[in-house]
């Protein structure tokens, strides 16, 4: 391959109109230097010629070909990233939980994780949230910020949250007609910890604003007379 | 009962329908039965039909299809701005539109205030209809802090 420029070069010659360009056939052969070219070269233009190909390894034949054309699955060229975040979601935005356990419950948003759903803290002691995901969908974002920046989230991630694995266990006869037991499953200590490390940042910044405690502790409702449409959330 | 607020030239009315909704504006001129110009000092002057207007109380002084540097001028010495603020009416336009404007925060924040200011108010009531708090006599006064105090929330 000839030696490629550092920066490309803009026609040099520029269009009339469509398909119709300033400078002569003539002219673009000294434009573009095409008399250099040959000089350097003899007289004539450089010819590269192909490099002798190597020969080809001997294909064997196949073992087995397949009694109908096989079908080659169509190309997919798709990459997974996260939901598009509303620009109404910044992280320490207040959010409105729409359903699920927590619903109403008025929430602080931390960031979106690689998954698409939003990571989320009451804070715990305030209303009873735990960090948890969230889907954007379910949730309305209102216009009162949180300060969130002493606030480390690194770690969390959406391993962090998923369902630790079962192992199984070979039932015998008897056992299968005894009640499964229901271990009552205990939080890890580590994740309390997680927890009062987010929160006790957070609640400091909470307290700096008066009313806003009170404000996430509380459950968002419809009232008579509210027109959801309406609303400037 | 007759009319009192005529369609003259430098009638002032609000805009009740369409594009400008919500603007004051001034008539300056009756184009015919149906229609008049009406100018303002942020839009450009434009034909409109009466029933997209309803007239106000304020009139200014100004000839027929002035210039618009005549009409801002003429609107400044008659004080418009500040008239209709002043109005009940406009008082009316101004809380609605701070009500619709409310955060959820807000709401939330207006809510605990009337809850405190009402805690207070029928405290006193009771106090003063018990007797126990102040002697009748002061009433009237009690009655006027309870007014001030409902306005300064419900200002806020």
């Amino acid at each position: 391959m000839a030696a490629k420029r550092k920066t490309p070069v803009k026609t040099r010659n520029p269009d009339l109109i469509r398909g119709v360009g300033k400078y002569s056939r003539s002219k673009m052969y000294h434009k573009r230097g095409l008399w250099a070219i040959k000089a350097k070269n003899g007289g004539v233009f450089p010819r590269h010629d192909s490099k002798p190909k190597s020969p080809a390894a001997a294909e064997k034949p196949p073992k087995f070909y397949p009694a109908e054309d096989i079908k080659k699955p169509l190309l997919n060229k798709r990459k997974s990233r996260p939901t598009k975040l509303r620009a109404s979601i910044t992280p320490g935005t207040v959010l409105i939980l729409l359903a699920g356990r927590f619903m109403g419950k008025r929430v602080v948003f931390l960031k979106q994780l690689t998954s698409g759903l939003l990571l989320v803290t009451g804070p715990f002691k305030i209303n009873g949230v735990p960090l948890r995901r969230v889907n954007q969908s379910y949730v309305i974002a209102t216009s009162t910020k949180v300060d969130i920046s002493g606030v480390n989230v690194e770690k969390f991630d959406d391993k962090y949250f998923s369902k630790e694995v079962q192992k199984k266990k070979k039932k015998s006869e008897g056992e299968f007609f005894e009640a499964e037991k229901g271990d009552k499953k205990k939080l890890p200590e580590e994740k309390k910890e997680d927890q009062t490390a987010v929160d006790t940042v957070l609640i400091k910044s909470i307290e700096g604003v008066p009313d806003l405690k009170a404000y996430l502790g509380a459950r968002f409702s419809l009232k008579s007379g509210m027109k959801p449409h309406e609303l400037v959330f | 009962m007759p009319f009192k607020r005529y369609v003259e030239i430098g009638r002032v009315a609000l805009v009740n329908y369409g594009k400008d909704y919500g603007k004051l504006v001034v008539i300056v001129d009756v184009v015919d039965q149906n229609r008049a110009l009406v100018d303002a000092p942020d839009m450009v002057r434009s034909q409109m039909n009466f029933k997209r207007l309803t007239l106000a109380d304020i009139k200014i002084d100004i000839n027929r299809v002035p210039k618009k540097k005549t009409l801002i001028d003429a609107m400044e010495k008659a004080d418009v701005k500040n008239k209709w603020e002043n109005s009940s009416w406009g008082r009316k336009l101004i809380v609605q539109k701070r009500r619709t404007s409310l955060n959820d925060f807000d709401r939330f924040k207006l809510m605990l205030a009337k809850i405190k200011f009402w805690v207070v108010f029928n405290v006193l009531k009771i106090g003063i209809m018990l007797g126990i708090l102040f002697p009748i006599p002061m009433k009237a006064g009690m009655v006027r802090q309870e007014l001030a105090k409902l306005k300064k929330e419900t200002a806020a």
